[in-house]
């Protein structure tokens, strides 16, 4: 691939996505490509990224941001923010709602294993919510991956990668080779596709962003603009969960860290009230 | 370092389980059947049992009803590792006294996401 072509498609990808690729991704660039360009009958990458440059054909540019997107998730991953969850961020909500309704935004929700693991546990709480209901929103850039996500239909394969037995027996279905989830879990989630980078206040407004392994990938400019426009999103005062690897330190002040919780940052009035009055 | 008997009548699947629990650092030991396993077991308690469903002389689900009742049979944490993967076969083994299920074909970040489940491993 010539270093060209490289920055063509590293520019091409952080302006639709925010991702940034160094140019020591150029063999990852290479290896997800290659599959898109055989798809579609390129002889080679450099075929199919002259085609882009050419063409700008827009189903083609779309394949090529998803290709280069991770989308590497599981049920309960990392296990910790879903204990978070359950154990400090729904008590509060439940005692600050009585009874009402307790949104949530899964901001890169991939395949769905993330909000279908916060419905399971929602689910396996019942009295203890005190009457809430909870609302999931999934959005992810991909849509291929929001396909499977609202199929709720999983491999043998994905159901053993960190959900409990007890979990797959109450939850989900058996359908020929693959899994189904629960059509009562299914209806307390809706999916739609979302950039990022682009409007979202349209979404409306959430008392939990769960946002994990996103942000890792943007620039510190992207970095700070995402969180700063999520504060403006959460109710108050609203929590985030980022990844374990993500933090709001040293970009914003929007929000602040939960002590003794790793990764959950609550959204500062403080901060964000001095804004809106400046 | 925990002891770990992996139970299947494949001399194959005994060999990648055990290279999979070496990595895990635990100490392995085999059987073939059901009926050796408990020979084992009652000699040896391990911390940990990683058990195959369909075996000869003693299978699998009727190796756990008896161990389950012996003196200390309560202690060792079942994972049962077989090709049963309707819903009926892994409700009747987690109400005969397994701890967790894996579905073969399994490869090693399964067997390690189900022992991190029961608290053998620390989580990846």
């Amino acid at each position: 691939m010539k270093p060209a072509d490289f920055d063509f498609i590293s520019s091409m990808v952080r302006e639709r996505s925010g991702l940034v690729l160094s140019a020591d991704k150029t063999y990852l660039v290479e290896s997800r490509l290659a599959p898109i360009a055989r798809k579609d009958g390129f002889g080679s990458i450099d075929d199919l990224i002259s085609a882009i440059r050419i063409r700008r054909d827009a189903r083609l540019i779309e394949a090529v941001v998803d290709a280069m997107t991770t989308n590497e998730t599981f049920f309960f991953r990392d296990k910790t923010p879903f204990d978070i969850f359950e154990q400090t961020i729904l008590p509060d909500l439940v005692a600050r709602k009585r009874g009402g309704t307790i949104k949530i935004w899964c901001a890169a929700a991939s395949t769905g294993q993330e909000p279908y693991s916060l419905a399971m546990i929602a689910d396996s709480l019942g009295p203890k919510l005190g009457g809430c209901r909870l609302e999931i929103l999934g959005t992810d850039i991909s849509e291929r991956c929001l396909e499977k996500a609202k199929a709720g239909i999983y491999t043998q394969f994905e159901v053993q990668r960190g959900l409990p037995v007890q979990m797959l027996l109450k939850y989900f279905k058996k359908d020929g080779d693959s899994w189904k989830i629960d059509d009562r879990l299914k209806a307390s989630i809706r999916f739609r596709t979302m950039n990022l980078l682009d409007d979202f206040r349209a979404l409306g407004r959430f008392d939990v962003i769960f946002c994990r392994n996103v942000l890792i990938y943007f620039d510190m400019p992207t970095k700070k603009m995402v969180l700063e426009r999520m504060a403006q999103q959460v109710d108050g005062p609203g929590y985030l969960l980022l990844g374990a690897a993500e933090t709001v330190m040293g970009v914003t002040d929007a929000f602040k860290p939960v002590a003794g919780s790793r990764g959950l940052y609550v959204q500062d009035p403080a901060k964000i009230g001095a804004k809106a009055a400046a | 370092m925990k002891t770990c008997l992996v139970v299947d009548d494949s001399r194959v699947i005994r060999k990648v389980a055990r290279r999979i629990l070496e990595d895990l650092s635990f100490h392995v030991e085999e059987a073939g059947d059901g009926s050796e396993a408990l020979n084992f077991c009652r000699g040896n308690m391990p911390d940990a049992i990683l058990l195959d469903w369909n075996m000869p002389v003693m299978n699998g689900i009727d190796f756990l009803r008896q161990l389950r009742k012996d003196p200390g049979g309560d202690r060792p944490v079942v994972v049962f590792c077989t090709t049963e993967n309707d819903i009926s076969a892994i409700a009747q083994a987690i109400e005969s006294g397994a701890n967790e299920y894996i579905m073969k074909p399994f490869d090693s970040e399964i067997v390690q996401s189900k022992f991190a489940e029961v608290g053998l491993v620390v989580p990846a």
